[in-house]
C-alpha cells in the first residue's frame, strides 16, 4: 500500500461569527457581513489547496471538551442542528457531515497502543460541536470530504500546559503514524484561536466592525510573536513558549490543538503561509497553512 | 398578593449517571434516591418556581436566561456519551425569564434571554430538571454561569432574581447544579471502582458539607475562592455557585441544612443538599465582604492602573468624578473620623466628628467607595436627562456607608439615635426608602425626620444625616 501523507496542516479559527457573516443557507441568522479579513483568509486557504488532492480532513476542536481522554466521532454520518450555547443569536447551523470512521479508528487504535486514553463516540444522538462545524464549513463549504473529529482533552485545566503538551505531542505522533499507515492523503486542522480574551459585551449589531479590535496590546504582541514564528519556520519555538503564551495570552492553545498540529506535522522548520489575521470579539485569530506538499516537492 | 420568597434551596450534582445509570453503582443510586427525596420536598413546599443556576452552561456575554417556554431535544454528554441519551421537554416560565432579564439590566448587569429551537440545554440543567421536576409541574427558569463573572456580578444576579420573586409573589426553589470537587479521573474506570479523586478533595468536600449542614451558606460563599484553588479544576475564574445561592438566601449563616447524599461520580464530588430558610437558631456569623446591590463592572482587568500615582497626597482635591463635583480627601481635625471604606466627600469636611460621647456624621449618600458608583443607578445622566433608578438599592447603600463610618469610630449601628433623611423625590421614593428603613435602621429605633429637597450635589436620590451616641 502507498504510504499515506499529510498534504497540509492548518490552524483555522472557529468563532461562529465567521459562519454568521458568510450567510450560508445552512445557518438561520442573517448578517450584513463582517470579519472580512479572516473570511478572506479562509478564501485564500481554500484557493491554496484547491489543486491539492486529499481524502480526508482531520480536525481537533476545542469545543468538544472531554476530561477523560481523547474521543473520536465514530459513526459514518452526523446530521442535525448545532446551536452555539454562547452565541445562539449568531449560529444555528443545520449540519450534515460524513466521518472517515476507518481513519478515525486507526488513529484511535494507534493512540490506545501508545497508552493514551481514547474512546470512539458512537451515540447517534450526539450533537457535533460548533467549533468543528465552523471550521468544517469555512475550510470546505461543499462538505464533500469526510472528516475525522478529535475532542479536546482538558489536561491544561487538570494539570498544566506542560502536561497537556506532552500528551498532545504524543497524540500528534500517533496521528501522523496512523495517517501514514492508512495510505490516505490528509489535511490536518487545529481549530484554534490564538489570544483568547473576549469582550464581555456585544455591540447592538454584532458585525459592527467599528467595535472590533484586540482586547489589549499585550495580546497583540503575543499573537504577532507566535505568527512570526510560524512565518519563519520556528515551530519548535512555539512549543517551547507554549506555557507562557497560553497563560499570558489566555490562549486557546490550552485546548491542545496547536501542540497536536505541530507534532502531527513533525514540528515543521519551513515557513508557514499566513492567509489572514483578525480579531473576533477581541480574541486573536489567524488562518495559517503549512504547505507540506510543497515542502516535500522541494525536498525531492 | 404576599411578597414572594425563596422557600427552599438545593445543591445537586451535574453528571448524567444519576439519570442514565444509577443501577451501575451503589453511590450513584444513593444520589438518585436523594434526588427523588429532594423532588418530594419541593412538591411538599408547594413551590411554584424552580430557579436553576448551572455551572455547566458557561456564557461570555453577561448572563443568559433560557426563555423558550418548552425547550425539547435529546442531550448527550460530551464525555459520558456511552451512558446513553436524555430526551427532555421542559416547562420554562417565560414571563419570569424576561422579568429577571429586565431586573438584571436595572441592576447594571449584562443579560439576555435565549429562545431558540434546538438550543442545547446543558447537562447540569437537564439532570436537575429531569429529576427534581419529573412531571414538569413546576415552571422553571435556567441561568448561565458567566465564565468571567466574579463575586459582585454573581451576587447581583441573585438579587435581581429575588427582586422578581418578591414582586411576583413567587414561592421559589433555588438550585445550583454543580460538583463540589470537580476533579474527575482522567482515564476510564469501571463503575465499581469509583471513588473521590483524592483524600484532599474528600476532606474539602466534607468540610463544605459540614458548613452546609449547619446552614452556614454565607461562610461557604466566603470560602469560594479558596475552594476554587484547592479542589477545582481551573477552567473558570471562580467557584461561583455558592455566591449565587448564598445571595439567593440573603447571605445568611443561620439556615437549616441537610445533606441527603454525598458520593463520587467518576472521581468528582457529587452531593444533594437541601437548605431550608428557616432560621436554625444559630447566631449569624461574621460577614466579611461588602454586600453589593448594583453591578458597575469588574471587567476593567485589562486597563492600565498606575499604582505609583500618589498625587492624591499632594492636594486635597483627589479626582474629578466622571460627572458632578470633584472629590476631596476628608479633612482631618480633632475628633475627625475618616475611612477609605466610605465614599470620598464632595467638599472639605470629614466623614464624621466625635465631640464628647457623641458622633456627628456628615451627610451620607449611596456612592460606593473607590468607584464612586451609585447602586441602583444615578437619577439623571450627564446631560441631566432623568433616569430610572432604584431607591431601595440607593437606600441600602446609604445605610451600608453609614455603618462603615460608625464602625470606623468604634461604635455600632445600634448606637444611632437620630437620623435626618433628604429625598429629592418624596412622592416617588418615600415608600421604597421607608421599606428599607423598616428592615434596617427601623429595627434599631433612632428618631427620624424625612425632608424633601430640590437636589443633592451628586445624582443621588437619598442622603442621611446621622447622630450617634457613643455611650458613657
Amino acid at each position: 500500500m502507498v504510504k499515506g501523507k499529510i498534504v497540509a496542516g492548518c490552524i483555522a479559527p472557529h468563532p461562529p461569527h465567521l459562519v454568521y457573516a458568510e450567510n450560508p443557507s445552512q445557518n438561520e441568522p442573517v448578517a450584513e457581513g463582517g470579519w472580512e479579513q479572516l473570511r478572506w483568509g479562509y478564501e485564500r486557504l481554500r484557493a491554496s489547496l484547491a489543486d491539492i488532492e486529499y481524502d480526508a480532513i482531520v480536525v481537533l476542536s476545542p469545543h468538544w471538551q472531554t476530561y477523560i481522554g481523547t474521543h473520536f466521532l465514530g459513526l459514518p454520518h452526523f446530521q442535525g442542528l448545532s446551536v452555539d450555547p454562547v452565541f445562539p443569536n449568531l449560529f444555528r447551523y443545520h449540519y450534515d457531515l460524513n466521518i472517515d470512521v476507518e481513519l478515525a479508528k486507526a488513529i484511535h487504535d494507534e493512540a490506545a497502543s501508545a497508552g493514551l486514553p481514547v474512546k470512539m463516540m458512537e451515540n447517534p444522538d450526539f450533537r457535533v460541536d460548533y467549533g468543528t462545524i465552523t471550521t468544517g464549513h469555512l475550510f470546505n463549504p461543499e462538505w464533500d470530504k469526510p472528516m475525522v473529529v478529535l475532542s479536546s482533552n482538558r489536561s491544561t485545566a487538570y494539570y498544566s500546559v506542560e502536561v497537556m503538551q506532552e500528551i498532545m505531542v504524543e497524540l500528534g505522533r500517533v496521528t501522523r503514524r496512523a495517517i501514514e499507515a492508512s495510505g490516505k492523503r490528509v489535511v490536518v486542522l487545529a481549530s484554534n484561536s490564538l489570544s483568547h480574551r473576549h469582550f464581555t459585551t456585544e455591540s447592538e449589531v454584532p458585525e459592527d466592525m467599528s467595535k472590533e479590535h484586540i482586547t489589549s496590546h499585550a495580546m497583540h504582541l503575543w499573537d504577532m510573536r507566535i505568527i512570526d514564528y510560524m512565518r519563519t519556520g520556528q515551530a519548535q519555538r512555539i512549543l517551547d513558549e507554549m506555557p507562557e503564551f497560553t497563560e499570558q495570552a489566555i490562549a486557546e492553545s490550552d485546548g491542545g490543538g496547536l501542540s497536536w498540529l505541530l507534532s502531527t506535522l513533525d514540528v515543521p522548520d519551513y515557513p508557514a503561509i499566513l492567509h489572514g489575521y483578525g480579531t473576533i470579539i477581541g480574541t486573536g485569530n489567524a488562518v495559517v497553512e503549512w504547505p507540506c506538499h510543497a515542502h516535500e516537492e522541494a525536498d525531492a | 398578593m404576599s411578597e414572594g420568597s425563596v422557600v427552599g434551596s438545593f445543591v445537586v450534582p451535574v453528571h448524567p449517571h444519576t439519570v442514565l445509570a444509577p443501577n451501575q453503582n451503589e453511590g450513584w443510586q444513593r444520589l438518585r434516591d436523594a434526588f427523588d427525596e429532594a423532588a418530594q420536598t419541593i412538591k411538599d413546599l408547594d413551590a411554584d418556581l424552580l430557579v436553576i443556576y448551572s455551572t455547566t452552561w458557561p456564557s461570555i456575554i453577561g448572563h443568559q436566561i433560557q426563555s423558550d417556554p418548552n425547550p425539547e431535544w435529546v442531550m448527550v454528554d460530551h464525555d459520558f456519551h456511552d451512558l446513553g441519551s436524555i430526551e427532555y421537554s421542559f416547562n420554562i416560565d417565560q414571563e419570569f425569564a424576561h422579568a429577571w432579564d429586565d431586573a438584571n439590566k436595572k441592576r447594571g448587569l449584562q443579560s439576555r434571554c435565549v429562545n431558540y429551537k434546538g438550543f442545547p440545554i446543558d447537562v447540569g440543567s437537564v439532570v436537575a430538571l429531569t429529576l427534581l421536576n419529573p412531571d414538569n409541574a413546576i415552571p422553571a427558569v435556567i441561568v448561565s454561569s458567566n465564565m468571567y463573572a466574579n463575586r459582585s456580578e454573581t451576587t447581583v444576579l441573585a438579587k435581581s432574581c429575588l427582586d422578581v420573586i418578591k414582586s411576583q409573589g413567587r414561592r421559589a426553589v433555588a438550585v445550583t447544579a454543580m460538583s463540589l470537587s470537580n476533579r474527575m479521573f482522567t482515564d476510564f474506570i469501571k463503575p465499581e471502582d469509583d471513588k473521590i479523586h483524592s483524600l484532599k478533595d474528600d476532606e474539602w468536600n466534607l468540610k463544605i458539607l459540614e458548613f452546609l449542614k449547619q446552614g452556614r451558606l454565607e461562610d461557604v460563599g466566603q470560602l469560594s475562592r479558596t475552594i476554587q484553588r484547592q479542589i477545582r479544576v481551573q477552567k473558570v475564574v471562580a467557584f461561583k455557585p455558592m455566591w449565587w445561592l448564598s445571595a439567593m438566601n440573603g447571605n445568611r449563616n443561620d439556615l437549616s441544612g441537610k445533606v441527603l447524599a454525598y458520593e463520587p461520580i467518576h472521581g468528582a464530588g457529587g452531593a444533594v443538599v437541601s437548605i431550608d430558610p428557616t432560621p436554625s437558631g444559630a447566631g449569624d456569623k461574621e460577614y466579611d465582604e461588602d454586600d453589593v446591590e448594583y453591578f458597575h463592572g469588574e471587567r476593567g482587568v485589562l486597563d492600565t492602573i498606575d499604582e505609583n500615582d500618589t498625587g492624591a497626597q499632594q492636594s486635597p482635591v483627589v479626582e474629578q468624578a466622571s460627572s458632578g463635583p470633584s472629590l476631596w480627601e476628608p479633612t482631618e481635625a480633632e475628633g475627625s473620623v475618616n475611612t477609605d471604606a466610605a465614599p470620598k466627600p464632595v467638599g472639605a469636611y470629614p466623614h464624621a466628628r466625635k465631640v464628647g460621647n457623641m458622633l456627628f456624621l456628615s451627610g451620607v449618600g449611596p456612592r460606593q467607595p473607590g468607584t464612586n458608583a451609585i447602586p441602583g443607578g444615578p437619577i439623571h445622566d450627564e446631560d441631566g436627562e432623568p433616569l430610572d433608578y432604584d431607591i431601595e438599592a440607593q437606600t441600602h447603600a446609604v445605610v451600608n456607608n453609614v455603618k462603615r463610618i460608625v464602625e470606623e469610630a468604634g461604635a455600632s449601628m445600634d448606637q444611632v439615635v437620630d437620623v435626618t433623611t433628604f429625598l429629592v423625590d418624596m412622592k416617588r421614593d418615600f415608600k421604597g426608602y421607608n421599606d428599607v428603613w423598616a428592615e434596617t435602621l427601623g429595627k434599631i429605633g433612632p428618631t427620624r425626620t424625612t425632608l424633601a429637597i430640590d437636589a443633592l450635589p451628586t445624582p443621588i436620590a437619598v442622603e442621611m444625616k446621622v447622630i450617634v451616641h457613643l455611650g458613657e
